[in-house]
């Protein structure tokens, strides 16, 4: 594997209240090549934006707290880094794009204001005029005419919003973008629109993405890597050939593509995945995904699995134990 | 498709809301829909944020009262029936509304949610014949009895909505209209969901308009699909019909724009509209769709087009079908 931009080990993470303590990552593993774009999927309570909040050392102060584990960027440990440390990576190395972009930008500042803001930040001594220069040039990159620097966030639309929230968080050249669901509150075309925009950036630009989303239709079109996230945990990471192609699944994925209503084929019914996520302040002792497999054995619900690999994709299941191969052929019609 | 030529139990024609702004302008929602929703039949609304499906629906029920045109129940008019007769039709119409955590009273248990229209319309002379039909809803949308006692926010969003569901349910209509019931919940749930719809459409013989704006939920529920696009209805045909031999110019980028879950697209391009739905107040003459369409041309912006049926019940509102028509 060529070198890692970002490489987390076995990081875990508790919200701790005076009532309950809530186990939102587990041990989790990601690792993201330079240039390459890891697709995080999973469903609302599975961690993910945690994980995303970790890396930058945005947890709620008071309850979140990081119980193990490294997050390393480039060699360094980026939890070990002090507030004035950390500052300097936030926005100026790492840049994060939230999922909605109504509520993450300031209503009462321009938007060219809040994207020199960033430029300012990370790069003391520019002067007025290359400032200036700059935010043209951002937002030029994502498609909006420059003249609007001056509007506030109101007078645009949804798409328009995400379009400057992007073109702030790629105003410093971060190497490393994390976006949380940046296209789930857009509608299709805008959702396409800003997609394509991501995809040619990223190329042209050369950063390397963290990509948060529950729709495995985008991690279909814009990543490299993916990993399932369920309960806190990573069930299933590969590459997108892997997890799209291959036909070794956590039954957790194999689920996640029943329950997506084909467009191509028509089926009668889904294949839903009955019941819930289990309640992260009382996890299940065996595998956390036992109590929805149908697969599920007697060492499922004693024993928590082990992650079994295969060059480049690992699995977290009991069916899998020492081998990759599955010896039940049942529900392998998972998709075409 | 079904093709039982009876009367629509729903019918809209020329069906417009115009809502008054400050200062005199008008915005468009929705802009002459002529729908026929025969019984058994599942029809799709679909469109982007904004394109008045949801008005559409709304409407149809007079939760909204329509500016001007008609609404056939059984083929009678129900836009100007009194008020007192519309609560009477009302137990045949019925909605499932989109976001299950604001739609259910907060401080009602679920077997009193569940219970309260049939006391409102007096179905039962008893409450424990009322509670006995609450809790057997309970049980057919998949609902623990357990849960009866429970308030809305001790439950998830999938069994919310499974709440509002039984709800709609509890006056045995005939017509629901889903608006956007599962995009508040996550896929699996939300694949649950789908699934009881189905199920129940089955079993209870219901029809339904289904709102959305996820076309790949549209596709596997509707038996008819129609996609508006500002208050209009740009084009309407059977899903299969629809998804094959898409027509209009807003339909095949709509249809373009989904990423699908297939890596085998990966490197095709997203065919890209340009452009943001515009503004539908005090809208000017021509296709709606003209300032995004790469084909547009000069009749598209001087007059509207109208819903042509090009082939077997597939309409379509585009100039290029009539043109290309024309000239085959």
């Amino acid at each position: 594997m060529n070198e890692l931009i970002l490489d987390i080990d076995d990081l875990s993470v508790i919200y701790k209240t005076d009532l309950e303590t809530v186990k939102a990552v587990n041990g989790i593993n990601l690792k993201i090549g330079k240039g390459k774009t890891l697709g995080l999927v999973g469903e609302t309570g599975a961690g993910k934006t945690t994980t995303a909040l970790s890396i930058l050392k945005l947890l709620p102060e008071n309850t979140g707290k990081v119980t193990s584990g490294n997050v390393k960027f480039e060699g360094t440990n980026l939890l070990e880094m002090n507030e004035h440390e950390i500052r300097e990576i936030r926005g100026g190395q790492i840049a994060m794009v939230f999922q909605d972009p109504m509520t993450s930008l300031n209503p009462v500042m321009t938007v060219g204001d809040q994207i020199a803001e960033a430029i300012i930040m990370h790069n003391e001594g520019l002067s007025k005029g290359e400032i200036e220069k700059r935010i043209d040039e951002k937002l030029t990159m994502v498609g909006i005419l420059p003249s609007r620097k001056t509007e506030y966030p109101h007078q645009f639309s949804g798409g328009m919003k995400q379009r400057v929230v992007i073109a702030m968080a790629l105003a410093c050249e971060p190497k490393l973008l994390i976006a949380d669901e940046p296209t789930t509150a857009l509608d299709v075309t805008i959702q396409a629109q800003v997609l394509m925009m991501i995809k040619e950036l990223r190329n042209r630009l050369g950063t390397s993405m963290l990509m948060i989303t529950h729709d495995l239709g985008v991690v279909a079109k814009i990543c490299d890597d993916v990993a399932v996230m369920y309960a806190g945990e990573i069930v299933e990471a590969g590459t997108v050939h892997d997890i799209f192609l291959g036909e070794d699944h956590h039954p957790y994925t194999e689920g996640l593509f029943g329950s997506i209503p084909n467009l191509s084929s028509r089926t009668k019914r889904l294949n839903s995945i009955p019941g819930l996520m289990p309640d992260p302040t009382n996890l299940p002792e065996g595998c956390i995904f036992a109590p929805r497999c149908k697969y599920c054995m007697d060492i499922c619900i004693r024993v928590h699995p082990n992650t079994v690999f295969d060059e480049t994709h690992s699995l977290k299941c009991h069916l899998f134990d020492g081998k990759l191969r599955r010896d039940k052929q049942e529900g392998k019609s998972e998709k075409q | 498709m079904k093709n039982n030529k009876s009367t629509p139990l729903i019918e809209t024609i020329g069906l417009r809301k115009l809502f008054k702004l400050n200062g005199g302008a008008r915005l468009h929602a929705v802009d002459g829909i002529n729908l026929k929703i025969y019984p058994g039949e599942t029809v799709g609304v679909v469109g982007e944020s904004g394109c008045g499906k949801s008005t559409l629906g709304r409407t149809i029920l007079r939760l909204i009262e329509p500016t001007s045109g008609q609404i056939l129940y059984n083929g009678s008019d129900i836009t100007k029936i009194s008020a007192g007769k519309m609560r009477e039709m009302r137990k045949d119409l019925q909605i499932i509304f989109q976001d299950p955590y604001s739609s259910i009273d907060p401080r009602k248990s679920v077997i009193d949610i569940i219970a309260e229209y049939m006391f409102i319309h007096k179905v039962y002379k008893n409450k424990i014949d009322t509670y006995n039909r609450a809790a057997e809803l309970m049980d057919l949308v998949g609902l623990a009895r357990r849960y009866s006692s429970s308030y809305a926010h001790e439950l998830d969003g999938g069994r919310r909505q499974r709440i509002g569901i039984a709800r709609a349910l509890s006056l045995n209509p005939k017509f629901i209209v889903c608006d956007e019931p599962v995009s508040a919940l996550d896929v699996s749930i939300q694949a649950q969901i789908l699934n009881l719809l189905m199920d129940l459409e089955e079993e209870l013989g219901l029809t339904y308009m289904f709102v959305t704006h996820n076309l790949s939920v549209v596709k596997h529920i509707s038996t008819k699909i129609m996609v508006m696009y500002l208050g209009k209805c740009v084009e309407m045909a059977s899903s299969d019909e629809l998804f094959q031999n898409p027509m209009h110019p807003y339909t095949k980028a709509l249809l373009k724009a989904i990423p699908e879950p297939d890596i085998s697209k990966r490197d095709e391009e997203f065919a890209l509209i340009k452009g943001e739905v515009s503004s539908p107040i005090n809208v000017k003459p021509g296709c709606r769709f003209a300032k995004r369409c790469d084909f547009c041309f000069d009749r598209c912006i001087q007059e509207d087009p109208n819903l042509t049926e090009v082939s077997y019940e597939h309409f379509v509102s585009c100039f290029l079908v009539e043109k290309n028509k024309v000239e085959k």
